[in-house]
């Protein structure tokens, strides 16, 4: 009977993603997770049941086609199964990365509930990321045009998404662009070790091939108006996906002080700046020997991670409740922890204290209850 | 890609550059900013907008050689290119007709006083101007501000033109003389902007600055900029960068402006190696 036994755990936990070793990556930008070989992948994809009605679709934003592309996997038609995703979803190398899955298509999976969900997302990054080592990307077929124009304010992972779906829609499409770069938030938020930016590059390139205009260092509001836009310039319609990228502080003493810098600052000096080759790069970041990150989300694990890796000697994680509400992803607070942040819970910043000469030198906690 | 169309060394170390850039030039308005990147390693660095002429679409920059940036800025020629600039940001300037006003230049900050000192003539008001550097080969736009202005002042640190002295010591003589003037605007270095204010509250007179804080993107989106204004945290890049002088910050403004001195003359310093200076 050992047979069977060995095939009912092999359904329960899903291949593992061979990863970067934490000390290693902790000082490297590079990826953290190699990415599934085609034999993983197949063996993973295998554990699909292939529900008749299959419920991962419906936890997908996007609905792609996940048991149909799945199963093309399984055959080791690994182009095919991408060129399926690809019907539903233009940025699967990109989502398959930073896709909140636990929360969306595996959540759902059958699988899930008495062992591990089919790693949808991992199956996804993979197929993406075949196509693109082999070279041939596949355009889909041009559809008919509309006539109609439209305008995306933004480029960040909302206006890419639109941009294809009206494209392949027949729609003529223009995508505006605040920074020097497109992709907003993938690539001033983050991180390399995440989310390579040459494969935002690639996913970005997909979208221009595919027809849509990009148009950078353009602030809509300030260059054109939404009104100039429809009026003046032909557009049908505009789609405003400028996301919610304000910094939000906290408004406790010494805010202002010299090494306080918001996540979106910190991470847009790192990220899209590059200030982590400065000064091949000419933008500076700060880094203290000890960092004290607020925050329990994504982004602050981002914020932890980058500086670790630009030198800081200890970073610390302070959240205000405790590690079951912190809204960050579970892998993301797993790789933190591997790779030596210090989690502070239950700790509320009160003030940040000067060190005389302007620079932040401590911080003064109140501790919550439990 | 931005062109640049015409070179001119206003003094020693500030160079002026015409940029072809229509649409910016279209939507331009005096106080009004713009953030340039030379290419793709490049920082991007906010320059407040000297001019603008919307017919010929050229957008006029004024800059001091202080970085790497602005070194490797001045090296450019007629017909090269700057890979990014993005504008208009900040809120423009609050042009109206008050009756008597003055205008204050410190250094580079005469660059971006004009466009504000000749917006305000044209709405009426009498302008009284005060331009000041630390000697004369550092002084420019003479005739420009002289054009705008019912009456220039040109003072040098040194004397070695105008008179002898910092543009506080007329700015004051103005205020004794004349207990009509509505608003005093000064552009220039935080410490000479702080001084005019203390100078402007004793006879309160309402006093415009405009801040040249460190930024990122200029779009309110990393709040690199923030300053203190009143005791509330504001963006310098969305909020200003023109503030109400009386309540800003400008202790704080000038160590925020310090955070990266060592960073930025490690930087000069590798980048003359490189170019053999």
């Amino acid at each position: 009977m050992a047979e069977p036994e060995k095939e009912e755990k092999r359904k329960k936990n899903r291949v593992k993603l061979r990863e970067q070793p934490p000390m290693e990556r902790a000082r490297n930008f590079k990826e953290v997770p190699y990415g599934y070989s085609p034999d993983e992948a197949v063996e993973e994809a295998s554990r699909c049941l292939n529900c008749k009605k299959p419920t991962c679709i419906d936890g997908c934003p996007v609905e792609v086609y996940i048991p149909q592309f799945i199963n093309l996997i399984k055959e080791k038609k690994f182009l095919e199964a991408c060129h399926k995703v690809k019907e539903k979803n233009a940025l699967p190398a990109i989502c398959g990365r930073v896709c909140p899955q636990e929360i969306q298509c595996e959540s759902l999976c059958v699988l899930g509930k008495k062992g591990q969900p089919v790693a949808i997302g991992n199956l996804e990054r993979f197929v993406a990321d075949y196509e693109a080592e082999q070279g041939e990307v596949k355009l889909p077929e041009k559809p008919r045009p509309t006539g109609r124009k439209v305008a995306i304010i933004g480029s960040g992972p909302g206006g890419l998404t639109c941009a294809s779906d009206l494209i392949q829609s027949g729609h003529q499409v223009t995508l505006f662009e605040a920074l020097h770069k497109p992709s907003g938030v993938l690539v001033y938020g983050i991180p390399e070790f995440r989310l390579p930016k040459a494969i935002v590059e690639r996913e970005v390139e997909y979208i221009k091939k595919l027809g849509v205009e990009l148009i950078l260092n353009t602030i809509i509001g300030k260059l054109y108006t939404v009104d100039e836009l429809l009026n003046d310039k032909g557009y049908d319609a505009c789609f405003i996906a400028t996301g919610a990228g304000l910094p939000m502080f906290m408004g406790i003493p010494g805010e202002n002080l010299n090494g306080v810098y918001s996540a979106n600052e910190f991470l847009t000096r790192a990220n899209l700046m590059k200030a982590y080759l400065f000064p091949e790069y000419d933008t500076p970041i700060r880094i203290g020997k000890k960092v004290a990150v607020f925050g329990g989300g994504n982004v602050a694990m981002d914020a932890a991670r980058v500086a670790l890796r630009l030198g800081a000697e200890k970073v610390y994680l302070v959240y205000r409740r405790s590690e079951v509400e912190m809204p960050a992803r579970k892998a993301e607070v797993h790789h933190a922890k591997e790779e030596g942040i210090e989690f502070v819970m239950l700790a509320n910043p009160t003030r940040l204290i000067d060190d005389g000469k302007g620079n932040v030198c401590a911080v003064e906690c109140i501790k919550m209850e439990g | 890609m931005f062109k640049i169309l015409q070179k001119q060394e206003l003094s020693e170390n500030i160079t002026l550059f015409d940029i072809d850039a229509k649409d910016i030039a279209k939507k331009a308005e005096p106080g009004n900013f713009i953030l340039l990147k030379i290419h793709e390693q490049g920082e991007r660095i906010p320059l407040t907008i000297a001019d603008f002429d919307r017919e010929k679409g050229t957008l006029t920059i004024v800059f001091q050689k202080v970085g790497k940036t602005t070194y490797h800025l001045g090296t450019l020629n007629e017909g090269d290119f700057i890979s990014d600039i993005v504008g208009p940001l900040g809120t423009p300037s609050h042009i109206e007709n008050l009756g008597k006003v003055v205008c204050i230049g410190g250094g580079v900050g005469i660059a971006p006083v004009y466009p504000v000192t000749r917006a305000l003539k044209h709405a009426g008001n009498s302008v009284y101007s005060i331009i000041g550097a630390r000697s004369k080969s550092l002084l420019f736009w003479e005739d420009k501000m002289r054009d705008v202005s019912d009456e220039l002042i040109v003072t040098t640190d040194d004397g070695s033109y105008g008179r002898k002295t910092v543009v506080t010591v007329p700015l004051e003589e103005l205020l004794k003389e004349n207990k009509d003037i509505k608003l005093v605007v000064a552009i220039g270095p935080a410490i000479m902007m702080k001084f005019v204010c203390k100078t402007t509250e004793k006879y309160n007179v309402k006093t415009v600055v405009s801040l040249n804080s460190i930024m990122v993107d200029g779009t309110g989106m990393c709040g690199g900029c923030r300053v203190d204004v009143g005791g509330e945290s504001k963006f310098c890049c969305v909020d200003g960068p023109e503030f109400d002088g009386h309540k800003v910050n400008f202790d704080l403004l000038m160590e925020r402006q310090k955070m990266y001195l060592e960073d930025e003359k490690e930087a000069l310093r590798i980048y003359q190696e490189k170019v053999g200076e």
